[in-house]
């Protein structure tokens, strides 16, 4: 996420890193470079130039206190204008106060609003509601059967009436809802563009007759200096109350996430983040602020590590640590947990400076596979007491894993050294330790 | 000339004009957004100064024609200020459009694109259309069926985006529209077996023109750019060439990740050219120029319009034309 801007401003601002003094011409190179770095990402050029004027305007009447290095002061103030920029707080999606809650869906062709449809649905119901989906989309081949499709999938209704205009399904819908008790209703809109008034006017009758909780305005992450426009010529006619982000698992995308919010003011409410339909995060500005300045996504990792593994299993774990009995059956079981969390790339990308020290690296996910077939070709006796693994075991090992004598050696030559990490962590941490870990077979240069 | 001949020119002249009419539509809000600017600013007389060059800068700038194409233009324009100096601001604005140009025919387009013609000793002629999610290529695929179909070859698609949800279905919908044959198999299965299929199924019937639909992929994805290259590796059991063309679809309100897009998919599928989609919505066809200038690739088609005779060629002595056009 973002990886191009974020290596950009780092190298941009390596160069104020170390200046004795803030001063209007030494800022300024760097502020040129920051602006350049904020273009190439298609931030918005009046949100960029507004951008580098307020920072210069912050970074001049500022003093350098105490043992702050002055391009630590504008790493800071760089980040407060980011989050400011990006709107301050997360925010969450607005719920009627009797049920149905109606949330409606608009955006450009292709910018992924169906698939989003998909994943609220989902996000929803994971949550308790009732969601049903509304397919007003009747304009585009198949768009009716897609959303089928992804609600087949999720087990939930989909509201739809052949020969009926988008007006009338919504309001149909509504009246569908209320009947068969769906607290949430989803609108899926047909993609428009902005130009095309018959289409716009629609669109905002359906908005006047269903009255929505939520009018959601879906952008490909990947928009250029249009971004801005064309949210502005939907806010002006829908009234939107909030942004989606999608595609953000791309690369060098951002420009429109730091532009969207400012020239809209309205609130990015969540980022598409795969074409899974689990893949839907809310939006949180402090994070991604911090991620483009290198700070990593700290908050992010350590709720989705604690929302998959269990309590109970950490406790044991932590004991077994601590007693030094971590085998490879535990190895095992963290390996999997890890694996519920997602792609181990999307993890690791999380972590400060990983950002950068991935940019080369393909993370492949399938050696895990090899890894656990090691493991499971391995008895349990084995598994508790890695060294009883003779010669004659682990080829036997090899040939039942289908891999080879050396594969299994480095596996188990990578968890030993695990285990030694884990000892010193066990006994008081250091990062140093962390830095000389290696990953077990998981890295492809 | 016989009478025949006459009016098969009549005919193509009056298809030239109306082409270039929905062009000149087509590409209103990117003429707006920046000819019309960059006249304002150039053609009221101003002092040919810093702030005067800045304003173009920032013109260029938010058409999305990027930082490295716009500063080899103003490089250009203010090269020539320094050596020969310009007559008036006007002169300014002629140049930016002859770089312009210059920089879209460095890379000649087939002329064979704007009559839909195949070479007829390699037969079927075959093309796989690749892309991000969303960036419309199912609708090229079943425009380029259309123009293929019209110029009377025969046509078969292949239905090897078996992920999406519905894909299939959409793709169906094209193809009966255009009035050509689809292959297809059931929702996920191997993309690279339904390409075998398609490829194999056009060598048995004869078909002039293999269409290859793929899902759409962020091209940072790796396993997902290796299938790809899975697809062309298949297909190439039949067809020791195939696929012969591979065009890369490109958003037009995409930002400067349509370079990236080009750069990675260039790496994993031998791209020939680019399709540029959604022209009409944006004020920002500048892309089209930094990817000309920065990836030496050519634009074969662009669309622009949702009809199914919304693709046209690319003729980039036309765009520029159009573009540049006095009377909107």
């Amino acid at each position: 996420m973002f990886e191009n801007l974020q290596s950009k401003l780092e190298f941009a601002l390596k160069k104020i890193r170390g200046q004795a003094k803030i001063s209007e011409e030494n800022i300024q190179e760097a502020l040129d470079e920051v602006r350049r770095a904020l273009l190439e990402a298609d931030v918005n050029f009046t949100v960029a130039k507004n951008f580098i004027d307020e920072v210069t305007q912050k970074a001049l009447g500022v003093e350098v206190k105490g043992n702050l290095q002055p391009g630590q002061v504008i790493i800071k103030l760089i980040y407060d204008e980011l989050v400011a920029l990006m709107g301050s707080n997360k925010s969450d999606l607005i719920f009627a106060h009797g049920a149905p809650t109606v949330v409606m869906v608009a955006g450009l062709q292709g910018s992924g609003k169906t698939t989003f449809c998909g994943k609220l649905a989902a996000n929803l119901k994971k949550k308790g509601k009732q969601p049903l989906l509304v397919a007003c989309d009747i304009y585009r081949p198949a768009a009716v059967a897609q959303l089928k499709m992804l609600a087949q999938s999720l087990n939930l209704p989909v509201f739809a009436a052949e020969g009926k205009n988008p007006v009338e399904i919504a309001t149909d819908a509504l009246i569908y809802a209320r009947k068969y008790a769906r607290d949430v209703i989803i609108i899926d809109t047909a993609g428009r563009l902005t130009i095309d008034e018959d289409l716009m006017q629609e669109v905002q009758n359906i908005r006047d007759q269903t009255k929505p909780n939520e009018v959601l305005f879906v952008c490909d992450a990947m928009t250029g200096q249009d971004a801005v426009n064309t949210a502005k010529a939907f806010h002006e006619r829908l009234n939107l109350t909030g942004v989606v982000l999608t595609k953000l698992d791309g690369d060098t995308r951002g420009g429109a996430a730091l532009s969207i919010r400012k020239v809209v003011g309205q609130p990015i409410k969540y980022v598409g983040i795969g074409e899974k339909l689990d893949a839907l995060e809310p939006f949180y500005p402090e994070r991604i602020a911090s991620r483009i300045l290198g700070m990593g996504d700290i908050v992010s990792l350590v709720e989705k590590v604690q929302s998959q593994f269990d309590e109970e299993e950490s406790a044991k774990l932590e004991a077994k640590l601590r007693k030094n009995e971590f085998n490879l059956q535990d190895f095992l079981d963290q390996l999997r947990m890890i694996k519920k969390m997602g792609s181990l790339r999307d993890l690791l990308g999380m972590l400060p400076g990983m950002d950068k020290a991935m940019k080369n690296v393909e993370v492949d996910d399938k050696a895990y596979g090899k890894v656990e077939a090691i493991i499971l070709s391995m008895t349990k006796h084995e598994r508790a007491n890695p060294k009883v693994l003779n010669g004659s075991r682990r080829r036997r090992i090899a040939l039942g894993s289908g891999t080879s004598v050396m594969e299994v050696n480095r596996l188990l030559k990578q968890f030993e050294d695990m285990q030694k990490m884990m000892k010193t962590l066990s006994k008081g941490n250091s990062s140093q330790q962390m830095r000389n870990f290696k990953m077990p077979t998981g890295f492809k240069r | 000339m016989g009478l025949f001949d006459k009016i098969k020119q009549k005919v193509a002249s009056a298809v030239e004009a109306v082409s270039f009419t929905k062009l000149k539509e087509g590409l209103e809000k990117t003429r707006n957004a920046f000819v019309n600017r960059l006249k304002s600013v150039l053609g009221s007389g101003r002092k040919i100064d810093a702030s005067l060059m800045n304003d173009i800068e920032e013109i260029l700038l938010t058409s999305d024609i990027g930082v490295d194409t716009s500063v080899r233009i103003m490089n250009a324009v203010k090269e020539r200020a320094k050596r020969d100096g310009f007559e008036d601001s006007m002169e300014i604005y002629t140049m930016i459009k002859q770089e312009i140009l210059t920089i879209l025919t460095a890379v000649p387009t087939p002329e064979d694109d704007a009559i839909f013609a195949v070479k007829e000793d390699n037969l079927p002629h075959t093309i796989m259309v690749v892309g991000v999610n969303g960036v419309g290529k199912t609708t090229t695929i079943g425009k380029l069926a259309h123009n293929y179909r019209n110029a009377g070859k025969k046509v078969i698609i292949g239905a090897a985006d078996t992920f999406r949800a519905a894909a299939n279905e959409q793709l169906e919908i094209w193809a009966e529209r255009a009035g050509v044959d689809i292959v297809q198999q059931a929702h996920g299965a191997d993309p690279a077996a339904v390409a075998y299929d398609t490829l194999k199924a056009a060598i048995a019937r004869k078909s002039d023109v293999v269409i290859i639909d793929t899902a759409g992929r962020l091209h940072n994805k790796a396993n997902l750019m290796a299938e790809l290259e899975k697809i062309s590796r298949v297909m190439r059991k039949l067809k020791v060439d195939a696929p012969n063309e591979v065009f890369l679809t490109l958003d037009a309100t995409t930002g400067q990740n349509a370079l990236q897009q080009a750069k990675e998919f260039a790496k994993v599928s031998k791209l020939t050219g680019l399709v540029l989609t959604k022209l009409d919505g944006t004020a920002k066809g500048g892309i089209i120029i930094a990817i000309t200038n920065e990836l030496k690739l050519p634009v074969r088609y662009i669309g622009v319009g949702e009809k199914i005779d919304d693709l046209q060629p690319f003729n980039p002595v036309d765009f520029v034309e159009a573009l540049f056009e006095e009377k909107a």
